[in-house]
């Protein structure tokens, strides 16, 4: 298959010539300036054995000598675009795109789509400082990787956006076009385009029924519209960094000369230095992790070794300690990856709603290198863009309104990712509007939600709005207010482990943050016991742990079990009696009380004892235990044995009588 | 007439090697059984497991298996035969078996581990039909090695199946 995007930006470019220079003026029969570009034309014609074209151009050659040569130009360019066109057809016409190695199309899909993100962040940089080489050339590149790739699996519609938005970006580079938001829009515009078709590619992969991506001729038209624009149109920066700060373009041009470089460097070292990994590979690197400080602490614990006095052998032992609990930390950190990938997506769809809302916003993004569980980081992307959706379009006013209460017009948001006692907190910060209290329990007392406002702190009536139904938006509009929303948020992080806090000034702003795990491969765990078995309750929804007196414990009709606490009255769930096993005592007055949150209500459940906080690598049990409700997975246990993690939503969720 | 019986034969011989390998044989009770040595990845002692709740009976629970939480199956409950006390020779063959989502590995408890079988094609037998009983499809066959019956199990399907019950009135005949 001839490369027909070569050949084609080659004709483009003729005809971008024979417009520019008027051919009628040009003197009958005078050598045209343009025949060095006809006879390249039909070399590499020639070369990519693209037989039509080649004879269209020695055809067009031959009319430019002649007297009549302008009229006969114009047709001769017609029928070299048709000979390209013709050529394209061919290979498509057999129906071949996808006959490729899937594998290969695989990595293509994979490979494209981290350029697409990469380009998406730069194209950003682009439209703050569109005198930035280095984001230029990023993009060039990105595109430029993508039609090279896509030229060799013979994925034409994909190569040919590509290359269209390559030709811009060249003339960019080489000063011939300025970058406006125009340009920004259309390429933003073939991103998505690309995007959309390598799902479509990755749908024919799956073999799934999907519809290929009509050509999209409109956008093909904007694109070359932008390249055959005149160079000389003056440089409308002014309207481009409206959306965004102010942008010292003095400051910017003094910088850009010395920045490609070493950003070019710097990502060869990145590409370099990272190692594609099986995650079964992994999984099994952590297992093994695991065992070996299993291994070492039982060895350590031995009590024959113990009780040998020999100081070099216990210092060994220590050393080994320490290696294999390094060793285990650094497996585990291997399933993490950075949260600023994640927040570079959320600065698209900003700039967007920014836009379509007219509310001008700088988004601002902290701790971009803290690590998260790629699960986990991937479980985040629905509820974030929820949440940022929510800010642009409640929390944050109008510039007008902005300006009369005396704001920047220009609003802040911020996405701000952090650790905390352990976790990762991740905050979305605006400087808008904030909650307004009274708004929101007038609207919970309206649904039903609540009876009075009276005696709610003001963290609990903001969680008011992650109730199922509950929507403050006046109006229903495309982005958000439908309703359905932060419960959803709410239900995703939960999901995650993690919890959501609220804190607001009205009318300074509010900030939203999720505390999450940093992974969902290791827990923080109480180990609980119950007569002979251990069972680990997940730390994040314990909250308070405690030996019950007698004035605690309220039974209800000689049958439900209750306990007050705090001065509020919580179900009691006896862990043996749920779980069918012989408790060491069955008098509560000798257990142990665990207060837990489940779903934002509090539960109490009675065990035996407590042993001790661990944390622990989650097992999945399999498919042989789908029928063991509260149970979520097994983790072993210091001394090697395993110990079952309590579900604690399943458990409580068919009757907290405990009588189960 | 005798080319038919002869591709008969044929057929039945070809079936025959398929089954023919080495065997783990066991007790369980007073009856021999064989799983393909393919199968088996591991034979270990008896070693504690942690009870899962609410679970039918023959699941005994959950092991560690260097880091790898294995189910554990009593092989004697999953047939439906009485339970036995756990004695010195009580072991679980930790197996690979097919599951739902690719192989996975499931320990099962036997009385005993008896030794490994080299069975060829001809020492194995199909099982006799048992009428009623869909039992028969959990066995690959029989093989009298002597004068003793070794009863060849399908291990894949034994684990797999719901409800073995049936399988022990084809041991009472």
């Amino acid at each position: 298959m001839p490369d027909m995007a070569d050949l084609r930006r080659q004709i483009e470019e003729l005809a971008l010539q024979l417009v520019m220079a008027e051919p009628d003026k040009i003197p009958a029969g005078a050598a045209a300036p343009w025949a060095p570009a006809l006879e390249r034309l039909r070399e590499t014609a020639e070369r990519e054995r693209a037989g039509q074209v080649a004879e269209a151009a020695v055809a067009l050659m031959e009319a430019a000598r002649t007297p009549e040569g302008a009229a006969r130009i114009q047709e001769g360019m017609t029928r070299l675009q048709e000979a390209v066109d013709a050529e394209e057809r061919r290979p498509a016409a057999a129906g071949a795109p996808l006959g490729q190695d899937p594998e290969l199309l695989w990595d293509f899909v994979l490979e494209s789509r981290e350029h697409l993100a990469n380009i998406e962040t730069q194209v950003l940089t682009l439209e703050r400082d569109p005198h930035g080489a280095e984001a230029l050339n990023a993009v060039f590149r990105g595109f430029h990787t993508i039609k090279g790739l896509a030229g060799f699996l013979e994925l034409w519609e994909i190569q040919k956006v590509a290359h269209e938005v390559e030709t811009i970006l060249d003339r960019a580079r080489n000063a011939q076009l300025t970058v406006t938001a125009g340009t920004i829009d259309v390429i933003l515009e073939s991103a998505d385009d690309l995007r959309r078709r390598m799902a479509q590619v990755e749908s024919a992969l799956r073999s799934e029924p999907s519809e290929p991506p009509a050509r999209n001729e409109a956008l093909l038209g904007r694109i070359r519209a932008l390249y055959s624009e005149p160079a000389e149109i003056p440089p409308p920066a002014a309207d481009l960094g409206r959306m965004a700060a102010a942008v010292d373009a003095g400051k910017t041009e003094e910088a850009a000369p010395a920045a490609p470089a070493a950003a070019d460097s710097d990502n060869r070292r990145g590409e370099t230095m990272a190692v594609k990994v099986d995650t079964a590979k992994l999984d099994f690197l952590v297992d093994m992790a695991g065992e070996m400080v299993i291994a070492q602490s039982l060895v350590r614990h031995d009590p024959d070794l113990a009780a040998l006095k020999n100081p070099r052998l216990h210092r060994n032992l220590a050393q080994l300690t320490r290696i294999a609990a390094e060793l285990q930390k650094n497996a585990m950190s291997m399933r993490l990856v950075p949260i600023g990938p994640l927040f570079k997506r959320m600065a698209r769809m900003v700039r967007d709603l920014s836009r379509q809302f007219g509310k001008p916003v700088e988004m601002e993004t902290q701790g971009d290198e803290i690590e998260l569980d790629r699960n986990i980081v991937q479980e985040l992307t629905d509820p974030l863009m929820h949440m940022v959706r929510n800010s642009l379009d409640h929390g944050i006013e109008s510039p007008q309104e902005r300006e009369r209460s005396g704001k920047n017009p220009v609003a802040t948001l911020l996405l701000k990712g952090r650790h905390q006692a352990g976790q990762v907190v991740i905050e979305i910060a605006d400087d808008g509007r904030g909650l307004d209290r009274k708004q929101i329990v007038e609207k919970a007392i309206e649904k039903g939600l609540i009876a009075t406002g009276e005696g709610l702190s003001d963290n609990e009536a903001f969680n008011l709005i992650f109730q199922p139904g509950f929507t403050t938006a006046a109006q229903v509009t495309s982005v958000s207010g439908r309703g359905v929303g932060m419960d959803v948020v709410r239900r995703h992080i939960e999901k995650l482990r993690g919890r959501v806090e609220i804190r607001s000034v009205a009318g300074r702003g509010a900030t939203f943050a999720l505390k999450l795990p940093l992974t969902l491969a290791i827990i923080d765990g109480l180990v609980v016991g119950v007569g002979r078995e251990r069972y680990i309750a997940p730390l994040f929804a314990v909250r308070e742990v405690l030996r019950p007196s007698p004035e605690v414990l309220w039974t209800v009709q000689g049958r439900a079990e209750m306990a007050l606490i705090r001065g509020e009255l919580l179900s009691v769930t006896r862990l043996y009696r749920k779980f069918h096993v012989t408790p060491r005592s069955e008098d509560p007055l000798e257990s142990v009380l665990l207060v837990a949150e489940v779903e934002g209500r509090r539960v109490c459940l009675l065990v035996d004892e407590l042993i001790g906080k661990q944390e622990v690598v989650i097992k999945a049990l399999g498919e042989t235990f789908k029928g063991a409700t509260g149970i979520a997975g097994g983790a072993i246990l210091g001394d090697g044995r395993v110990g079952l993690i309590l579900d604690l939503d399943r458990l409580f969720k068919e009757g907290a009588d405990g009588a189960g | 007439m005798s080319a038919m019986l002869a591709t008969n034969d044929a057929n039945s011989a070809a079936l025959a090697d398929a089954r023919a390998g080495k065997y783990l044989t066991f007790q369980l009770a007073q009856e021999e059984f064989g799983i393909r040595v393919l199968k088996v990845r591991e034979i270990m002692g008896l070693q504690e497991i942690t009870a899962v709740p609410q679970i039918p009976a023959h699941i005994k629970g959950v092991i560690n298996l260097r880091g790898k939480v294995v189910p554990v199956i009593d092989l004697r409950l999953k047939f439906g035969m009485p339970a036995a006390e756990y004695t010195q020779r009580t072991c679980i063959i930790v197996t690979q078996v097919r599951g739902e989502a690719g192989a996975v590995f499931m320990g099962i408890v036997v009385d005993g581990v008896s030794e490994v079988l080299n069975l060829t094609g001809q020492e194995i037998e199909d099982t006799p039909d048992f009428g009623q009983d869909a039992a028969g499809q959990y066995l690959l066959g029989m093989a009298k090695v002597k004068g003793k019956v070794k009863i060849l199990l399908d291990i894949d399907k034994v684990l797999s199946a719901q409800d073995l019950r049936n399988l022990n009135s084809i041991l009472a005949k």
